[in-house]
């Protein structure tokens, strides 16, 4: 025991496994915020889907040779989770095939661009990293972090002040409408954070396990508590808890960040799966 | 003269570009129950939607008095899917209807609170408050979405189908629940499959479909029986 405190000692005093470990935890945070909603609309792929997007446009930088990929990939994001969540009720293609659509078509997209302009002489582990997470979240720039910090803080508070209105549009959406709140506003909103917080996602646990993080701290909250504040906390709580487990383990025992963190929420959920039937 | 709370002027109704009910004229005034019939897809939802503000009619207007402009209508919408497993209290629920179009506050005040008790006492369900909404029972899920519109309004009551799924226990408290409100002087828009149970309760009536109907109950009725309906 004492010497594995002393390694971790060891590890934290280099910055680049702190940066690691408060990004980390800040999107763990927000993604599990987020998550409770994005189940309870019924949206949970949209994780998935905006990721691949966000994979594609990680192509497209790079073909493009862009130097920061982030001012490529988060307006493509932003913009496709604006049209995913908007087409929910009044289009030909349905909300899951939509997303579905747009996930694949833009992985392969993405696949075929890379394939085809890509400079690097490594392009599975490129590609691999993308999909995974892999080391990104170990070579993280200061101004990465604090992008990080700043957009997490927003969406915190964002979170906060409009707690009992987005309760109110995700309970019941129609109601919410006929007392004044406009509802399209704050689907947008969601819409527009769902983005930014994938695409942050993208560096921690790659496009592929994003939607572990959305979704997994979320039904585990759901499967011990009954009302709304109770499962945002936990949510919140588990999704932090098992991201900074995850990270510890993954630098002591060198398994990749991304996979290690999920594998945490997962066995997190069955532990709570047990509770709730044991409470019930 | 009672004081008028809504008049609908010459509303055309539609959606998708497709007209399903013109020329529809009616009023509503304080202490009316107006109940709201007609077939399948006649547009009695899109009615209810022109009028709670969410999709304005296609043509003509809905005047609304000043009273009801500022938060005095309460919405008893049909339940969703997704709140059969949403996780929430009563009080949640019942909470969120305080939240209006006015000054923004960020955070519940202590009158909302209070707003929120009081109707909850109202309908009997102060004792559920902390229970979680989707697993009441029908009767009590109602009564708790009918305190969250009373705390959304309190001058007229917009009920859509309000004792569907309900069985029969239940449907009968729904409506002595409904009618003591009316009774309390909030009026009420009912829309309504039931007839048998709206000619009870109600005294007005508003037909909607290819033919446009409104008048007291007893010129319903008197249609009704001309036409071998009844």
């Amino acid at each position: 025991m004492n010497s594995i405190i002393l390694n971790l000692q060891f590890y934290f005093r280099y910055p680049f496994v702190r940066y690691a470990m408060i990004v980390g935890v800040l999107i763990a945070l927000c993604s599990s915020l987020l998550g409770v909603i994005l189940v309870l609309k019924r949206f949970s792929f949209i994780g998935d889907g905006l990721s691949h997007v966000a994979f594609g446009g990680i192509a497209i930088a790079s073909v493009l040779g862009v130097s920061n990929n982030m001012f490529v990939v988060l307006p493509i994001t932003v913009i496709s989770a604006v049209l995913l969540l908007r087409t929910g009720k009044n289009t030909k293609i349905k909300g899951d095939a939509a997303i579905a659509m747009i996930s694949v078509g833009s992985l392969a997209i993405g696949y075929l661009l890379m394939n085809i302009f890509s400079s690097s002489s490594n392009l599975s582990g490129d590609v691999c990293s993308t999909l995974f997470g892999s080391t990104s979240i170990l070579t993280l720039s200061k101004f990465e972090v604090f992008l990080c910090i700043a957009l997490s803080a927003a969406v915190v508070a964002l979170f906060v002040i409009f707690y009992n209105r987005i309760f109110a549009v995700t309970f019941d959406e129609d109601f919410a409408q006929a007392s004044g709140i406009r509802a399209e506003a704050y689907n947008l909103l969601i819409a527009v954070v769902t983005a930014v917080i994938i695409v942050l996602a993208m560096n921690l646990v790659g496009s592929l396990l994003i939607s572990a993080l959305v979704i997994f701290p979320a039904i585990s909250a759901m499967r011990i508590f009954k009302s709304f504040l109770p499962v945002v906390w936990f949510s919140a709580a588990i999704s932090v808890f098992c991201a900074a487990l995850g990270i510890i383990i993954a630098v002591l025992a060198g398994t990749p960040v991304g996979s290690t963190i999920v594998a945490a929420d997962l066995a997190a959920f069955f532990v709570c799966c047990i509770i709730g039937r044991l409470k019930h | 003269m009672m004081e008028m709370l809504l008049k609908a002027d010459n509303v055309s109704l539609g959606y998708d570009g497709k007209t399903v009910a013109e020329k529809i004229n009616f009023e509503v005034f304080a202490g009316d129950y107006l109940c709201v019939v007609g077939e399948n897809g006649s547009g009695k939802s899109t009615l209810i939607k022109a009028l709670t503000g969410i999709n304005p009619p296609l043509s003509g207007s809905i005047e609304k008095s000043h009273k009801l402009k500022s938060g005095g209508i309460g919405y008893l919408p049909q339940q969703t899917d997704l709140q059969q497993d949403f996780p929430a209290s009563v009080r949640e629920v019942v909470l969120s209807g305080c939240l209006n179009a006015g000054k923004f506050k960020p955070f519940y005040t202590k009158k909302d609170r209070k707003t929120a008790n009081e109707n909850m006492e109202r309908m009997g369900i102060l004792s559920l408050e902390n229970l979680c909404f989707r697993e009441l029972s029908g009767g009590q899920k109602q009564r708790v979405l009918l305190a969250r519109a009373l705390c959304a309004g309190r001058e007229l009551l917009i009920l859509d189908e309000p004792v569907s799924g309900l069985d029969a226990s239940a449907e009968k408290e729904m409506y002595s629940v409904i009618e003591e409100l009316n009774n309390d002087g909030i009026a009420v828009i009912m829309i309504t499959h039931d007839i048998e149970a709206a000619v009870k309760y109600a005294d007005k009536f508003l037909v909607i479909g290819k033919e446009i109907f409104y008048g007291t109950k007893e010129e319903f009725v008197k249609k009704q029986t001309e036409r071998g309906s009844i």
